[in-house]
């Protein structure tokens, strides 16, 4: 982690440049800039651009929040909008590109359930890219499991090429990571035939068919040691998740939300 | 897919219940069991028929004369996929609803029946009678966006001498109509490329309108040169996505799976990285 050591003068006068762009350029610009100080102090201003509804602003916030990482997921997830769907899609981004373990029931439940198909899309591609190694052991298998789990659901299920598309580029990160289930691997092999011969869009069949050959290199981890976690309240989620699944799995299910979806369908704002 | 839950899930109509309501007196059912029919593509004949019957419609108009039912009914033909279709929606070509000629010219693309073509390039030369003055004029006298792209998709090579015009026209979204025709209809993919290049400077455009009317144009025609570029164009991830699918598509027409050509596996790391 590399966050420099910008004067908060500097991050300051930033900010306030955020907070004057009276135009959608110069506020795409002016995140662009703070974005790049990588400085803990603009995070909550990154994260109230994500509701502006500026997709060029958006993308620099996301970018921004990504490089600055683990100290900004805390932040997003209390601020994760639970109405505006195209900030929250945003934030969910930026949680998925961080990796972060914290965010990783949030993205479980937004991979397989938000009503927003570029909520799920994001989610999903970032489930398989979490920093898997900074679980600990005794975590790591069942929070590897419900990844796993959500995606295959996301694969088979979701009416949305584009998401059945994220999910295999998740599969594929993800299949990557659990070299040591030789049972989960072959799992998502399998998964993989199957929508490369079945699919009924091209376009995922044809990430299906690269997956394939790709999950077979292994990711080498980093060494980056993981921050101070709260790993017992990520258990007891995970535990909560799992019992309700079980339980009552039509509230994981995506085509509960489909009639939302549908009336969403043909806004031309979505990310 | 779709349509697997379209029917199990959707409870608000079932097929026998939109074909009824085709027909009923309430003008508001009528309208939805048109595009409810054309969204869960349901090819049944007799819906099909009453659709065809509905081109002809004479209830529904808008104060100012428009046939909404017509619209609906045009654009559900479109994705039916029955060419029992093609004679209803070429007479509706001369229809005096703008948008009602907006939609046929998109079904018949859509249905990929030549016979159309004559028609379609009366109408893009104003040709038509009864089309003019439009009782709805939106700023255009005719749909020359959906009537271009619809020459296009159909192929149809002798008409690009008449299309050539429109690469100079004042809307710019006609601008790019004619660019995507025209590198559908050139023959030599070394000439046709100077017709995707535009649709390439097109995405560098000052309105996010006219980036996403770019994009589309882009994805219709599948030009992989552009990949790069539509994948850094200041629009949605959505839109960029669905864009570079068309893409990805053309490169598996070129080179079926399960082989994947350079290009394919190129767009798809660019699309990974919108995800």
């Amino acid at each position: 982690m590399s966050i420099t050591s910008e004067t908060s003068e500097e991050v300051n006068r930033l900010i306030q440049a955020v907070e004057d762009a009276d135009s959608a350029s110069l506020l795409a610009k002016a995140v662009e800039n703070l974005a790049a100080v990588n400085h803990v102090a603009s995070i909550p201003t990154l994260i109230a651009t994500l509701n502006y509804n500026n997709p060029g602003a958006a993308v620099a916030a996301v970018d921004g929040l990504i490089k600055i990482g683990e100290p900004a997921v805390e932040q997003i997830l209390t601020q994760l909008d639970g109405y505006n769907y195209t900030a929250r899609a945003w934030s969910i981004r930026a949680l998925a590109g961080i990796g972060d373990p914290r965010g990783l029931v949030t993205l479980l439940g937004a991979a397989t359930a938000d009503f927003a198909l570029s909520v799920r899309r994001a989610a999903a591609k970032g489930l398989g890219s979490m920093k898997w190694h900074w679980f600990p052991a005794d975590l790591l298998e069942i929070a590897q499991e419900e990844a796993l789990e959500s995606l295959i659901f996301v694969v088979q299920e979701d009416d949305e090429w584009i998401v059945r598309y994220a999910a295999i580029a998740g599969l594929e990160t993800l299949a990557s990571a659990i070299t040591n289930y030789p049972a989960w691997y072959d799992q998502i092999q399998a998964q993989f035939v199957e929508v490369a011969n079945q699919d009924s869009s091209w376009a995922v069949r044809a990430r299906a068919v690269q997956a394939q050959k790709l999950a077979n290199s292994a990711v080498v981890p980093s060494l980056e040691t993981p921050p101070n976690i709260d790993w017992q309240s990520i258990l007891d989620n995970l535990y909560a998740r799992k019992g309700e699944e079980r339980f009552h799995l039509a509230e994981g299910d995506p085509r509960k939300y489909r009639g939302l979806a549908c009336s969403i369908d043909s806004k031309p704002n979505q990310i | 897919m779709n349509e697997e839950f379209a029917n199990q899930d959707d409870n608000l109509l079932t097929v026998e219940q939109a074909i009824a309501n085709l027909q009923s007196e309430d003008l508001g059912l009528r309208m939805y069991a048109a595009w409810w029919l054309g969204r869960f593509r349901v090819d049944d004949p007799t819906a099909i028929d009453i659709l065809i019957a509905a081109l002809n419609d004479e209830d529904d108009r808008t104060e100012i004369g428009g046939y909404p039912l017509r619209r609906n009914a045009a654009r559900a033909l479109g994705k039916l996929g029955d060419r029992r279709a093609v004679p209803a929606l070429i007479e509706a070509l001369a229809c005096s609803d703008f948008y009602v000629r907006e939609a046929a010219a998109q079904a018949l693309e859509m249905l990929g029946d030549l016979s159309g073509v004559p028609t379609l390039l009366g109408l893009l030369q104003n040709q038509i009678p009864g089309t003019l003055p439009a009782p709805e004029p939106p700023y255009l006298v005719q749909p020359f966006d959906a009537i271009l792209e619809a020459l296009g998709g159909l192929g149809a090579t002798e008409t690009l001498s008449q299309v050539r015009p429109f690469l100079d026209h004042e809307v710019p979204r006609i601008q790019y109509a004619a660019a995507r025709a025209m590198y559908q209809l050139t023959a030599s993919p070394h000439e046709a490329s100077q017709y995707g290049d535009r649709l390439i400077q097109a995405l560098s455009g000052n309105e996010l309108q006219l980036r996403r009317t770019a994009l589309a144009d882009l994805g219709a025609i599948g030009y992989l040169a552009a990949a790069k570029p539509i994948a850094e164009t200041l629009a949605e991830n959505s839109l960029k996505l669905i864009s570079l699918k068309g893409l990805l598509e053309k490169q598996l027409e070129l080179s079926p799976l399960p082989n994947l050509s350079a290009g394919a596996i190129e767009v798809m790391a660019l699309m990974d990285q919108l995800l």
